[in-house]
């Protein structure tokens, strides 16, 4: 008897190491991620590149030794924020008639739908924009503005990324908007308010916080978007002048290029540095949403 | 007066209602015209040349073969990834939730760190990893592209699962312990045989993820038009081998890539239709 619950309190000790460690691997990976990404890069600012000339030059010439990023940064910028002027408004819609308006057999039907949007690879995401995106910008709304080309260009880039967080920012609003406990919608109804005041002055005010931070979430989600955009956004290296000037975001730039990394002395290290942007602008946005919807979920 | 301002009102939740009609019908829409322009551009493409045969010589360009070392390989790298990456994800999914059970604070702590993991996109995994490969000196190899997945799909699967362990009522687990549980019992025999059908689906939709991902696997797994026999062997992916078939400029390849892809879709609809009927089948033997 004693024997058997002795073997029994070691299986629980033992297996209670064996879970911290793999808790433990998990959590300090993305430290393992800053610092060797930090320790590959800082070959970097040890043969004379700054910081500043790095970040905010565009002579971008590997060869001579010149690795300017902003050219890259500026497309990344400019394509995440335009797919997320285009996504919003959308996201925002549903997710508010879902919450709020929708039929139960409505409801049924768009869940697993933007699960399957969020489920097609982005590589498919890509394929499509090839086969529609493109040739819808190249043949119907750059001729509309009397501009020709290709079809590969920022605003490509911005429609297909747009389609693909859709289901993301979505899913996040939706958590948030059911947050809101019903009885404040009780109240207002009971007060004579319509439920479109309901919804503006109550709903949307008490999860103010929340939507912004699902829309920073879906920011964070689309710069780090890589070959959808890849396929699609044109990739020449100067910064975009206008929505159909072909573009280069960072992401784009890491995947293009791992082939002839070795080749160039440097290089990789830049490279390298690229993906260190990447990660530090992402968690970065990552973090500060998550820390707000936290707070809201519990404060409600 | 007042009666002016309602009207106003009702005009206002008239428009924005039209306008949430006009989004719900955009998202259904586009997903529609998705899978169409694929499954109308792959299918007539697609053919049983393509599913079982490897590319032969000049396959790239228009030679004779199919994609099958790309789907074979995908099959082993996402099985590969989901193994490694369950392994590590259910205990760590069980501590949070059986033995973290009283701290709170701490919990909370670990699921926003989870959380933003999530989020870091996976050419970043695909960077940092093939840093640490030049470091080391190994070469592209399956072993190498199943490892970067599994560390990608890691925060995917356990927030998953902790989702539903999250809902085990706190009355099971305090049962649990007035019969003299410990916590491995609990763990094991109690949380996760009550959540397995949540677990099963957070397993399929990583297992998704690994399976369509590329720019993780772009700079780890390598290409190759062989069947990979060892770990130690490059490996082509199918959303790779579609990569690279679009960028060639002959026809008949880039139609390789529409059959491909078709495929590709085929296998991600089928996972989540899949995942979801597990879901509901085994939700009827749980209490809550």
């Amino acid at each position: 008897m004693t024997a058997l619950s002795l073997k029994r309190i070691y299986q629980d000790k033992l297996n209670t190491v064996v879970m911290i460690m793999a808790l433990t691997l998990v959590i300090t990976t993305p430290l393992i991620i800053f610092a060797s990404l930090y320790t590959k890069s800082s070959m970097l600012f040890a043969s004379d590149h700054s910081l500043w000339d790095l970040l905010f030059s565009s002579a971008w010439e590997p060869t001579k030794g010149k690795f300017g990023f902003l050219p890259f940064i500026i497309s990344s910028i400019e394509i995440t924020i335009l797919s997320v002027i285009i996504a919003a408004p959308i996201c925002f819609l549903v997710a508010i008639h879902l919450t709020q308006y929708a039929k139960h057999w409505f409801v049924k039907i768009m869940y697993p739908v933007t699960d399957i949007l969020a489920g097609i690879p982005s590589v498919v995401y890509g394929v499509w924009g090839i086969l529609v995106v493109v040739p819808l910008v190249s043949d119907v709304i750059a001729p509309f503005f009397g501009i020709q080309t290709t079809g590969y260009t920022l605003l490509t880039g911005a429609i297909v990324l747009s389609i693909m967080i859709i289901p993301f920012i979505l899913n996040i609003l939706i958590e948030i908007l059911n947050t809101v406990p019903f009885e404040l919608t009780e109240a207002g109804l009971s007060l004579g308010s319509t439920r479109w005041q309901v919804i503006k002055h109550i709903i949307l005010k008490k999860a103010k916080p929340g939507i912004i931070s699902a829309f920073g979430l879906g920011i964070a989600r689309a710069f780090g978007e890589t070959i959808a955009v890849l396929m699609v956004a044109g990739n020449v290296i100067k910064i975009p002048d206008g929505l159909f000037s072909a573009s280069y975001p960072l992401p784009a730039l890491i995947a293009n290029n791992y082939g002839e990394m070795m080749s160039i002395p440097l290089y990789d290290s830049a490279l390298m540095f690229g993906a260190l942007i990447l990660f530090v602008t992402i968690f970065l946005f990552n973090l500060v949403s998550r820390i707000v919807i936290y707070r809201l979920e519990r404060s409600l | 007066m007042w009666g002016i301002k309602l009207i106003g009102k009702k005009t206002e939740e008239l428009i924005f209602k039209q306008l949430m009609r006009l989004a719900n019908a955009i998202i259904l829409f586009v997903i529609g015209l998705i899978v169409f322009t694929i499954m109308r551009k792959g299918l007539p493409a697609l053919s049983w040349e393509i599913i079982s045969q490897v590319p032969k010589g000049g396959y790239y360009f228009g030679g004779e073969g199919g994609v099958l070392n790309a789907i074979v390989g995908s099959i082993y790298l996402a099985f590969g990834a989901t193994f490694l990456a369950f392994v590590i994800s259910l205990p760590s999914a069980l501590f949070i939730n059986v033995h973290l059970q009283k701290h709170k604070k701490l919990q909370d702590i670990i699921r926003l760190f989870i959380d933003v993991m999530w989020g870091i996109p996976s050419v970043v995994y695909g960077a940092f990893a093939f840093g640490i490969m030049i470091y080391m000196g190994i070469r592209a190899s399956l072993m190498a592209g199943i490892v970067t997945v599994a560390i990608f799909i890691m925060p995917i699967m356990i927030r998953g699962m902790d989702e539903v362990l999250k809902m085990v009522p706190k009355t099971l687990f305090e049962s649990g312990l007035s019969l003299g549980s410990t916590k491995y019992e609990l763990s094991y025999r109690i949380f996760f045989k009550q959540c397995i059908p949540g677990i099963a689906t957070a397993i399929l939709l990583s297992f998704g993820r690994a399976f369509g991902d590329v720019a993780a696997v772009l700079f780890t797994a390598g290409f190759t038009d062989n069947i990979p026999t060892s770990l130690t062997q490059p490996a082509a992916t199918l959303p790779l081998a579609i990569f690279f078939q679009l960028s060639s400029p002959i026809p008949e390849v880039q139609n390789r890539a529409y059959a491909a892809a078709a495929i590709l879709t085929f296998i991600i609809l089928a996972i989540s239709v899949f995942g979801r009927m597990a879901l509901r089948k085994y939700k009827k033997n749980s209490i809550n």
